[in-house]
């Protein structure tokens, strides 16, 4: 039996400020490996809400999440982080670098903190990415003096350093003109079909979503289409 | 997470923000140089003070004290218990100030090895006559050589060279009120009278200056032999015998036994300058009181540096949060910048504060009560470096640890969301 990457069964979650609200309802699905999936819905339908609990950062659910057959219940704190190290990549609306960093360093710093290989090794493996999303001459300059394109392409190699089992991406294009937005959604396309790497990305944009391999639809906090 | 990394992380967060971090180590540099300085100025004044009296304070003393019996006879008849006794005033009769056996007593006290070494002495009661007037005098017959060895006695010698005392015959070592007083000089002849009337000329080799006037004005210092002429005594009446022991804290329980050992009377630098330690310990607690208020103050100031770092670093501490690094990681991460802070500001307030104390030290310092003291007086004991670096150091931490673990506690998800 192939194990699914990720798995979610019967989640649900609740806010409680100011009164309770269910924001997500029995939400089942399995995303199998190689799978570039999109996740869409109307602007507060709980779909970034459910990226982070599947991401593992909000632990406040109920229900179960498996990440590589593995049951995220009942793991601390460390543990979690640990796990987003290894198999989890995050490309967000926002890139995140760090300003302190060379961009080379910013997509080397996942690598350094799994410390599997050598400095030089995750050094080459960082050259290695920012090729692949052709940005390699940009590897010594600091973040802030990148194009918004740039950085979210910087972000993207980021996320690939760990070759992580799943990339999760949450409006990964939204902060970004068509132009650019073509170019990411490119990338995606291309980790998903030559890498088999597999992909889920929360968006609104319908065309974004209408690309993808399989669309997981949400309204209301429940799952409409899978 | 390697250490390594961490340190990167820090440092780079550190350098970001490199005025900040100056300012809060500029912080921690001033309070460690005040506190070194200040700590070793209040000791170099207590080392001051308390050598005045207390270096030149036997540790025991041994002596003969003329006082009534207290066997009075009237308590040798059994019968009175009756009767109501009337006698109650039977004075010391012919009571002797020298020690018996106090030549054995110096060879037995010599071989004992809690004892650091002796100096007998003899005090003799005199006028110097000045003219037609008699000033009340005391001199005191000392071995010159263990007087120096024990007691410092040269410091106080500031004319003329005290080991004349033992060369010269009839020599005297005047104390420099007396000699005012006198109008003496060194090479002048002064005479004396004794308290069994007789006259007897010495001659003066040197001044003695202790800094307390009271004591200048009367006391003068011979040597042993010359003392025992004066008093016409033998050569084995000795009235002190003052012991410098290797451990100064055992004196209180060594005195009680020496006093039982040889049935004499013992009194302990203890009891005898009491007041001296208190006046040190307050003198201390002070200074550490004002050093500790500063590195709290510094304290402050980094921790809302800290803080202020960690509002500002928001969005790094969710990213590296999101990508993989504990709350563990994000806290060694802070507790490290906070560290550095601290480890370098101390370091050069320790180099700091080496400098003033030292600069302290050269400034003049004359004053007629101390005549042996011409620059400010400062200590550089090492104890008090160690307790700067050590305070620097726990400061910092405690200053960055609260930051460090609301850092640990931010939450990436709401971070993130929120852009």
């Amino acid at each position: 039996m192939i194990i699914p990457s990720l798995e979610a069964k019967l989640i649900q979650k609740e806010f409680h400020d100011p009164v309770t609200i269910q924001v997500l309802k029995d939400i089942n699905f399995k995303i199998d490996k190689g799978e570039f999936v999109s996740l869409t819905g109307k602007s507060g339908c709980g779909k970034s809400t459910l990226l982070y609990i599947l991401s593992t950062m909000d632990t406040d659910y109920s229900g179960e999440l498996f990440i590589d057959g593995v049951s995220m219940k009942n793991k601390t704190e460390n543990e979690l982080a640990k796990v987003r190290n290894e198999k989890i990549g995050f490309v967000f609306q926002f890139h995140y670098l760090l300003n302190e960093f060379s961009v080379l360093k910013n997509v080397m710093l996942p690598g350094l903190k799994l410390n599997k290989f050598s400095e030089q090794e995750i050094e080459h493996r960082a050259m290695e990415k920012l090729r692949v999303l052709g940005i390699e001459q940009e590897a010594l300059k600091l973040p802030n003096q990148l194009s918004g394109g740039q950085k979210q392409r910087v972000a993207i190699a980021r996320s690939l350093i760990n070759d992580p089992l799943i990339i999760m991406g949450d409006e990964p294009t939204g902060n970004l003109d068509k132009k650019n937005s073509v170019i990411v959604f490119d990338i995606f396309k291309e980790l998903a079909h030559s890498f088999k790497q597999t992909l889920l990305i929360v968006t609104h944009d319908q065309e974004f979503a209408a690309n993808c391999d399989r669309i997981i639809e949400m309204e209301d906090g429940k799952i409409i289409s899978t | 997470m390697k250490i390594n990394l961490g340190f990167q992380i820090a440092k780079s967060l550190l350098l970001a923000r490199w005025k900040q971090t100056l300012v809060a180590a500029i912080g921690v540099t001033f309070s460690i140089t005040m506190f070194i300085t200040l700590l070793g100025f209040m000791n170099g004044l207590n080392e001051l003070l308390d050598g005045l009296i207390l270096n030149r304070t036997p540790h025991i003393r041994l002596f003969n004290e003329i006082k009534p019996s207290l066997d009075q006879p009237i308590n040798f008849h059994n019968d009175t218990t009756e009767e109501y006794n009337f006698i109650h005033s039977i004075k010391p009769n012919g009571g002797r100030l020298s020690i018996y056996n106090a030549i054995p007593i110096i060879s037995k006290l010599k071989s004992d090895k809690n004892v650091l070494g002796i100096s007998p002495k003899l005090s003799a009661q005199v006028f110097y006559n000045v003219g037609e007037t008699d000033l009340n005098g005391v001199i005191n017959g000392i071995n010159v050589v263990d007087e120096q060895k024990l007691f410092a006695f040269d410091t106080y010698v500031t004319e003329g060279n005290s080991n004349n005392l033992n060369k010269v015959p009839n020599s005297i070592i005047l104390g420099k009120g007396a000699a005012n007083k006198m109008l003496a000089n060194i090479g002048d002849l002064i005479q004396v009278t004794t308290s069994k009337g007789e006259r007897v000329k010495l001659k003066v080799i040197g001044f003695f200056q202790s800094g307390i006037q009271d004591i200048d004005k009367i006391q003068s210092y011979c040597s042993v032999e010359t003392t025992q002429k004066l008093l016409g005594v033998t050569s084995n009446y000795i009235t002190d015998i003052q012991i410098k022991l290797n451990d100064l804290t055992k004196a209180p329980e060594l005195s009680m036994y020496y006093s039982k050992l040889f049935d004499v009377e013992a009194i302990d630098i203890q009891t005898a300058n009491s007041q001296f330690e208190t006046g040190s310990s307050i003198r201390t607690l002070i200074s550490y009181a004002v050093g500790i208020t500063l590195l709290i103050v510094a304290g402050f100031g980094i921790y809302n540096i800290l803080n202020m770092m960690i509002y500002e670093k928001m969005d790094s501490i969710a990213i590296l949060k999101a990508t993989g690094f504990s709350g563990k990681d994000v806290k060694k991460i802070f507790i490290t910048i906070a560290l550095s802070i601290g480890i370098f500001g101390g370091f050069f307030g320790l180099v700091f504060g080496f400098g003033l104390t030292s600069v302290i030290d050269q400034i003049p310092f004359n004053t007629a009560a101390l005549p042996t003291i011409k620059t400010y007086p400062v200590s550089y004991n090492p104890f008090y470096y160690m307790i700067g670096g050590i305070f620097s150091i726990a400061t910092t931490y405690l200053a960055g640890l609260f930051p460090a673990r609301k850092a640990s506690k931010i939450d990436p998800v709401i971070i993130i969301r929120g852009k």
